[in-house]
């Protein structure tokens, strides 16, 4: 078949699902939809249309990116517009289907919202609601709508129309339009991939290699697993215009041990586009091969680096060496290697088959195009997000995300993970680009983005990253292997309460000295999120050092539980779930809390009726009036 | 009981298909460890005979690496993540209370050999934070007694 026939093929079975007399129902199953009891959900599906004898076509899709929506289920009946239901559990499955394809009642009170031609009463578009209606969607252009298993699929979206058409073109104009594009690295570093295609192309060293990184190792980000487990292709065909751009048959991707459904989903993507010869030898006819292995990562966050993933997939242990010389001149068994991230790849189709000018009219004037964000913590509406390059930060957390959780107040939102730094409210406004966050102290980083309220202490959250880093740090140059657990033990002592006069000083000195001195990224970039919340946060800072307190009543030495008996209903819930029995009470009464006992953990206020909420946690390592003995107090009520 | 011979025959045949691949050594751990749950230190002799490097050199490389284990895991892994997310939503409170629980700490098996306890850097569902994972098995947004209750299932 040539890729015209492909195409018509592809074209063919999309409409007859779409325009089938049988109504068609998609389920969410990327790992957060899982997670959220999508497999259930999709055996309910099956149940019930098998219940009432309804035949339908059924497919499993990627993540659409609302997570804090799953199980999503999507369901077009014949000549209507898709309609996306959320939180749809297993229990809820039933009645859906009963009521919208049994009783046409298309259930206005479950749904989100539809998407295509024609409207339904009651229900919103699904792009117009406040979430996805700033995103514009490049890179994550299809998931959560097609089968992520089904090559066809993506075909009959445009997909491969890239490769076919850089097939007849010079490989220095696939570049060239890569350059009009400006796209950058998308891992972070923000280095421009044309320049890096372009030198791995003039090199006279061969053979080369084209290496997707998919060593999604900041904790608090799934962009890249997002692409994977709901698109594959289109990194695939990334990789492939890169192998072409560059002159190489090969290719390898590096793909974090923690993503098995990404895997499995891409050797099924591999495997498939071999057998349309889309990958593998003389690539629809011409004299073009390419081929992709995968590597699983085996969960090492400093493999994220360039040099240590190379020596990671020669079967090396993963420690970065110095630079230069780059990868692109001295790479993969040394030899030239252009390595770039899942979602610069995701992008690279579009960009050929529209034009780079196209992909250059979003974004600013140093950051074209979109990028993706994993929009977590204490937030409405958590996800994953691809918004165009320039969005303030305002936009993303409260119209995208919907504000705070609770309503609470706004504190910080932190960005780049281990490598970034916690950006205030002042600076809500800064757009988003890689020169502006790194002004402001942070980094662009991968697109982990956590939004953090009052009640996240940022003394904790610098311990937090730094011990990841400590962890993670290979060990192989000094300021990293020995400054950073310097740092740590410094801060630890600080939320213990026993931070000194000057403490602050010899952090910043120690983390500049790192920023400095270390050999790699891990360890130049350790000390920002230290450095940026002492920027920043300074309050807080003095706070745990000079008066000894967590002003967020998060570090536990600085804290203490007190009960209020008037409050209190005696239910005892308290008393029978705290691990270390701190909490004692005669029958009746409300309970005690013995404060030499308590390890602060936090389990009666989980287990305690919130309505009531007698149990409060306050300042300061204990009190005198913590603990009174039950007999003391006026009125116990009982409810 | 299986004794040592056993072992290097089963790892010999999980290893047998990387032979004369380029890549071999970090799959041929990973190969192992899914089959048996762990590496026992026959496996470090085998791949360094199938790499052409010492075992001394297969043994620095695995340890170097969070995914591998040596000691043999319990029945049920439960792995809780500390990602970002899930720290700022709490996550602590899970890994304290499954600690208290089970009476072990993290990358230890309780004595019954029924669970074993992992804390790892985020499995990318970070919107559902907390979350914890008992063998395939995903929970999200857990509390600490919540842990708790979700181990009934596997008693």
């Amino acid at each position: 078949m040539n890729f015209g026939e492909i195409q018509k093929k592809a074209e063919a079975e999309w409409k007859a699902l779409l325009e089938s007399d049988k109504p068609l129902i998609t389920v969410g199953l990327a790992t957060c939809g899982m997670a959220a009891g999508g497999n259930a959900t999709m055996a309910a599906v099956k149940d019930a249309l098998a219940k009432h004898g309804i035949e339908a076509n059924v497919m499993p899709v990627g993540c659409i990116g609302m997570c804090y929506l799953e199980p999503i289920v999507d369901i077009m009946k014949p000549g209507r517009p898709r309609i996306t239901y959320c939180r749809v559990s297993q229990d809820k499955v039933s009645s859906l289907i009963e009521d919208y394809l049994v009783y046409d009642n298309p259930r206005a009170d479950m749904a989100l919202g539809t998407i295509g031609d024609g409207t339904v009463e009651g229900i919103l578009r699904l792009f117009d609601l406040p979430m996805l209606k700033p995103q514009v969607r490049i890179s994550l252009r299809n998931c959560g709508h097609i089968n992520p298993e089904d090559i066809y699929h993506y075909i009959a979206q445009g997909g491969y129309t890239a490769l076919s058409k850089a097939l007849g073109m010079d490989p220095d104009d696939v570049i060239k339009e890569v350059e009009k594009s400006g796209l950058r690295g998308r891992g972070g570093a923000g280095f421009p991939t044309y320049r890096k295609w372009q030198e791995a192309r003039r090199s006279k060293r061969a053979p080369k290699f084209v290496v997707c990184n998919a060593d999604e190792g900041d904790p608090g980000a799934f962009m890249d697993r997002s692409v994977l487990e709901g698109d594959p292709h289109v990194v695939l065909e990334g990789m492939a215009l890169a192998g072409y751009s560059i002159g190489t048959p090969n290719g390898y991707i590096y793909c974090r041990a923690e993503y098995p459904l990404a895997v499995k989903r891409l050797n099924i993507a591999i495997q498939q586009a071999k057998d349309l010869n889309l990958l593998g030898d003389r690539i629809l006819g011409t004299d073009f091969s390419f081929d992709i292995e995968i590597m699983q990562g085996a969960g090492a966050f400093v493999c994220g680096e360039g040099s240590a993933l190379m020596y990671s997939i020669e079967g090396k242990r993963g420690m970065p060496r110095v630079r230069p010389p780059r990868s692109v001149e001295s790479g993969l068994w040394g030899l030239p290697t252009s390595l770039n991230n899942v979602e610069t790849f995701a992008n690279v189709p579009a960009i050929v088959a529209r034009g780079g000018d196209w992909f250059a009219s979003y974004g600013t004037e140093t950051g074209k195009g979109t990028k993706t964000f994993a929009l977590t913590g204490k937030i409405n509406r958590p996800g994953l997000i691809e918004v165009p390059m320039g969005i303030t930060l305002r936009e993303i957390v409260h119209e995208i995300g919907g504000g705070i959780l609770g309503d609470k107040p706004f504190k910080a939102v932190q960005t780049g993970g281990p490598s970034g730094g916690c950006l205030p409210a002042a600076l809500l406004d800064t757009p988003v680009d890689y020169e502006t966050l790194a002004r402001a102290g942070s980094i662009m980083g991968s697109g982990g983005m956590v939004v953090v309220d009052n009640e996240t202490c940022m003394v904790d959250m610098a311990r937090y990253f730094l011990a990841f880093c400590v962890e993670e740090s290979c060990g192989k140059c000094v300021p990293c292997r020995e400054g950073l657990p310097l740092m740590l033990e410094m801060i630890e002592r600080i939320t213990q309460g026993k931070g000194k006069p000057g403490d602050v000083e010899r952090l910043e000195a120690l983390g500049k000295t790192i920023v400095a001195g270390a050999l790699c990224g891990l360890g130049t970039s350790a000390p920002n999120p230290v450095l940026s919340s002492i920027r920043y946060f300074l309050d807080e800072w003095n706070a745990h050092i000079e008066e000894k307190t967590c002003p967020a009543l998060v570090c536990k030495d600085l804290i203490h539980y007190e009960l209020d008996a008037r409050k209190c209903v005696a239910c005892h819930r308290c008393l029978w779930s705290c691990p270390t029995r701190a909490i004692t009470a005669k029958p009746l009464e409300a309970p005690v809390i013995d404060q030499s006992r308590c390890t602060r953990c936090g389990t009666c206020v989980t287990v305690c009726p919130a309505r009531i909420s007698p149990i409060t946690k306050l300042p300061g390592t204990n009190s005198v009036g913590a603990g009174r003995p039950a007999e003391n107090q006026e009125v116990l009520v009982h409810g | 009981m299986t004794t040592t011979v056993d072992i290097r025959e089963q790892v010999r045949d999980l290893i047998a298909p990387f032979r004369g691949r380029e890549i071999v050594l970090i799959p041929a751990l990973q190969a192992v460890q899914v089959e048996l749950g762990y590496l026992p230190p026959e496996a470090f002799e085998e791949i360094g005979n199938l790499a052409g490097v010492s075992a001394n050199t297969v043994y620095g490389v695995a340890s170097f690496y969070a995914q591998f284990r040596f000691v043999k895991p319990g029945e049920h892994m439960i792995k809780v993540c500390l990602g970002t997310a899930c720290h700022v939503c709490g996550a602590t409170k899970i890994s304290d209370a499954l600690q208290r629980e089970l009476k072990i700490k993290e990358k230890e098996t309780t004595e019954c050999g029924k669970f074993s306890l992992e804390s790892v850097r985020c499995f990318g569902s970070c919107a559902l934070a907390p979350v914890m994972v008992v063998d395939e098995d995903v929970y999200g947004n857990v509390t600490g007694p919540g842990s708790v209750e979700i181990l009934k299932k596997y008693k």
